[in-house]
């Protein structure tokens, strides 16, 4: 998604420490998506004040409350119908969505769906642990089949979501998949998601300590492969980021699969926002406007 | 309010009902004449039937009222369905070639139309339709001229020739008219006033424009639409963002990041959308962030009835969405109330950073009313309370970390900063929270604190209720009866006073506007001196009258409701007033004659 560079003072990593401590479990995956994406503000230098954290409810989306700048922690699955609203009102702002993968590809599907379609320009981030974790450990969309949870006890029998195919198949124009163990890799990820203009997702895998025993940074490690270190790997090759999209198990390719820089933005594509975000615009219609307006009713 | 005239039309969905009623409603209102018009219509694109009435007078037409003077049946089944309706002086233009007049009541006047001799049908399927109007304008009195005028109008994209057409065939049925029927008794009268016309969507769509609504969003929803609808065909003149959203759950939470980020944001759903609204209205409370949500009301529970209206969705409205919160509730009064209630909703909405919901219902979001066009101002008050969009640029930093999103003070308002100003990052919550945005759930929850927030924002209720004024007695102080609605009904209650009155029988009215705050004790001082009490609704289980009695133990001495999807006319209400008085019942529930 694209920003404002309007930074006049240097930001540092301490601007962007929130007014509390995470409180996520210890080894929590989600600490590394924290400590990436404020590494990624500060390498961009964007003031705090242009950025909107925004997520919606379970333990990844407790975020906005652990990095300063202006937040938002909305209602479970929501984050990105609010996160429109915000790009609409302020194009100027950098928006960031937070959240987990119950919270945006359960109860959240189909805001998901659409703001992807529609290019909304934002970074969407998903610390994905395959588990609800505030919930204390129930199947998520991206459990796989056969994991045992408490509210499968027997193993899931469901397949589940795949967020890469998912994102490639809506539309989005950047989509991109990290490892919460791969700080440098995710930091860079996050950049040009911020970056890119139009609707950035980015996957990233955030293990679960506590609930999620099958899949573990352990688990991971061998697995992920940056689709960076692959040559001739072309990401704006859509039918190619679609293969890479279906790899699982033995191979599981990180990294970004797919950027097209093409397709206009929502704000971008709206003439009404030609005259700049409507925040700044004057409250009143003009009266030979509004006469108008009353002129056809007559 | 004086003589009235009032026509119907009626046919099958696809006949064309809706262009003949367009065309007397100009001309009437650019006689300067008032009008109100209601289309009982189904939930159907070609077929079923619907039937428009339009009712003019030199004063305020308040509402449909009860006599049909010129009936207009397009099929046989319309002239089954209205014929019988019809008293003493009205008369009845009907394509005799297709349709067989029934039985008329003594004094009706039937008026044959020999379509295919008046007019080539095999090039001009609507030609009955258009003979009908010159027709009936004959009979009214009104010159020729003011048709050709609006028939030029209507159909100059379509080219010269097809102009030309219309006005020869209208020719054909305003001479024949004058040639072999009687004219109306009435000839309609012609003002120096003019109005425009209007429906109570588009009076909500632009009265959000001129409450500075900037960003608008809605899934369709009948009868809601229309709002989307004016709101996507002005935006880019009225520079308002427009989106038409996945679901309603969708719709409210980007109306609340529209609002949130700064600019005042609004939608409008039906009680379905509505339902899926309840728990981003609670967001909107929780984090403090001002939206207004329309609601127009249809005939429930669930799909229910699409196409009618109903006062049903009350409860659902005070109850929206779990925990306590400030919230203001308005039913607008007529459609031109639909304009002026929401620069006046918005100012609460923004000055005590709650949700705002306004009750509108089918029938004035879809009838349309000849309106001032002075009363359409653009230049209604905008006060945007305690909102702080710049701040002078200190650092990149949060700076000293004085500013507290949720500071608690004495009125419970605390001064909101919109993203982007430097120096008041914060985080608004779902959560709660504690007076910097910081959620007490993350710092072990806390009694004190909660009770000090829950207590801040509903300390809000008090300064809401002394922002909005008290409902007013309407009428005669001394009466023996004193009728009590809410929203849409002003105009009809306000007939069946008139009517009452008028047959001996005082009566006057008690039409509350502001739902939530009640204002309860001015409404009990009102009622003590009242003899009679009768509460009137558009609905089955009187939620009106369980609210007043929840908020004041106020009982009334009778109910009359309706829930049968069509409104009230004033008859339904001047004969259950007389049963109720006479003793027989405490609860009426008129019977809708016209089968619509």
């Amino acid at each position: 998604m694209a920003t404002a560079l309007a930074a006049t003072n240097h930001v540092a990593m301490s601007d962007l420490k929130g007014k509390v401590d995470p409180d996520w479990c210890p080894g929590c995956g989600d600490f590394g998506v924290l400590a990436a994406v404020q590494k990624a503000l500060v390498d961009l230098q964007i003031p705090n004040h242009n950025v909107v954290t925004i997520s919606g409810i379970g333990c990844s989306s407790n975020f906005p409350g652990f990095i300063n700048t202006y937040g938002m922690h909305t209602l479970h699955g929501r984050a990105l119908a609010v996160a429109t609203g915000v790009k609409l009102a302020n194009h100027e702002l950098t928006v960031l969505v937070t959240g987990g993968d119950g919270d945006g590809f359960g109860i959240g599907g189909n805001h998901f769906v659409h703001s992807m379609r529609r290019n909304v320009d934002l970074l969407y981030l998903v610390m994905d642990n395959q588990i609800y974790g505030l919930t204390t450990g129930q199947t998520s969309p991206t459990s796989r089949l056969g994991m045992k949870t408490k509210s499968m006890p027997f193993g899931s029998v469901e397949a589940p979501v795949n967020p890469i195919s998912l994102a490639l198949a809506a539309g989005a124009t950047f989509v991109a998949r990290g490892f919460s163990a791969e700080q440098k890799h995710l930091t860079e990820l996050i950049k040009q998601g911020i970056q890119h203009k139009g609707f950035s997702f980015l996957d990233v895998f955030s293990p679960c300590v506590t609930y999620n025993h099958d899949n573990t940074y352990q688990w991971f490690r061998p697995r992920v492969k940056k689709l960076e270190d692959e040559k001739g790997y072309d990401a704006t090759d859509w039918m190619a980021a679609m293969g890479k999209s279906l790899l699982w198990d033995d191979e599981i390719p990180i990294g970004k699969f797919f950027e097209r820089t093409d397709v206009p933005t929502l704000h971008g594509a709206e003439p009404v926002l030609d005259a700049g975000p409507l925040i700044h615009a004057d409250i009143r219609i003009p009266k030979d406007v509004t006469r108008t307006f009353i002129e056809e009713l007559m | 309010m004086g003589k009235t005239f009032a026509i119907g039309i009626g046919g099958a969905a696809g006949q064309g009902v809706a262009t003949p009623g367009d065309i007397f409603a100009k001309i009437f209102s650019r006689r300067g004449l008032h009008l109100n018009a209601y289309n009982a219509y189904q939930s159907i694109i070609r077929g079923g039937h619907t039937f428009l009435t339009i009712r003019t007078g030199p004063e305020k037409v308040t509402n449909m009222g009860d006599r049909v003077d010129l009936l207009i049946p397009l099929n046989q089944d319309a002239m089954d369905r209205h014929l019988g309706l019809l008293t003493d002086g009205a008369a009845c233009l009907y394509n005799s070639e297709t349709i067989k007049p029934g039985i008329a009541a003594q004094g009706v006047q039937l008026c044959p139309l020999p379509v295919s001799k008046l007019a080539d049908v095999t090039r001009n399927k609507v030609a009955q339709n258009t003979l009908a109007v010159g027709a009936g304008l004959s009979m009214m009195g009104i010159g020729f001229q003011a048709l050709e005028q609006v028939l030029a109008e209507q159909f100059k994209k379509k080219g010269e020739a097809v102009v030309s057409e219309n006005i020869g065939i209208a020719r054909a049925g305003y001479d024949y008219a004058g040639a072999n029927f009687q004219p109306f008794a009435w000839p309609l009268p012609m003002t120096a006033n003019r109005y425009a016309v209007l429906s109570g969507n588009i009076a909500m769509a632009m009265g959000g424009a001129a409450a500075g609504v900037k960003f608008y969003c809605a899934y369709p929803m009948s009868p809601s639409t229309g709002v989307l609808h004016w709101m996507a065909a002005h935006a880019r003149k009225a520079g308002i963002m427009v989106r038409q959203v996945e679901d309603e759950i969708g719709v409210v939470n980007m109306a609340i990041g529209a609002a949130h980020a700064g600019v005042r944001s609004m939608c409008a759903t039906s009680g379905g959308g509505f339902a899926l609204m309840t728990e981003g209205l609670g967001l909107s409370a929780m984090m403090e962030t001002p939206v207004v949500v329309i609601d127009c009301q249809r005939a429930g529970p669930s799909t229910g009835v699409p196409t009618k209206t109903e006062q049903g969705d009350l409860w659902q409205m005070l109850g929206a969405g779990f925990g306590d919160y400030p919230r203001a509730i308005a039913a607008p009064l007529d459609i031109g109330d639909c304009f002026k209630l929401i620069p006046e909703i918005f100012n609460v909405a923004d000055r005590f950073q709650c949700p705002g919901i306004v009750l509108c219902d089918l029938l004035l979001s879809e009838g349309r009313l000849s309106v001032d066009p002075k009363d359409l101002d653009f230049a209604a008050p905008i006060d945007r309370g305690e909102l702080i969009t710049d701040a002078p640029e200190t650092s990149a930093s949060n700076g000293d970390g004085v500013y507290k999103r949720y500071r608690i003070t004495e009125s419970g308002i605390s001064p909101r900063a919109v993203p982007g100003v430097p120096g008041h990052t914060h985080t608004a919550a779902s959560d709660e929270h504690d007076e910097d945005g910081v959620l007490i759930s993350d710092e072990f929850t806390n009694p004190t604190k909660r009770r000090a927030m829950m207590e801040k924002r509903m300390r809000k209720v008090v300064g809401i209720e002394a922002a909005v004024p008290p409902p007013v007695l309407w009428g005669p102080r001394d009466a023996d009866v004193t009728l009590i609605g809410w929203g849409s009904t002003k105009g009809v209650i306000e007939e069946a006073c008139e009517i009452l009155t008028e047959q001996g029988i005082p009566a006057n009215q008690l039409q509350i506007r502001w739902l939530v705050p009640l204002h309860g004790d001015a409404i009990l001082d009102i009622l003590k001196g009242a003899r009679h009490t009768i509460i009137v609704e558009n609905n089955f289980s009187g939620q009106f009258a369980r609210y007043l009695r929840s908020e004041t133990s106020f009982v009334p001495d009778g109910h009359i409701r309706k829930y049968d999807g069509e409104p009230f006319m004033p008859h339904h209400i001047v004969e259950a007033v007389k049963e109720q008085l006479g003793g027989k019942s405490k609860l009426s529930v008129p019977a809708h004659e016209i089968l619509v």
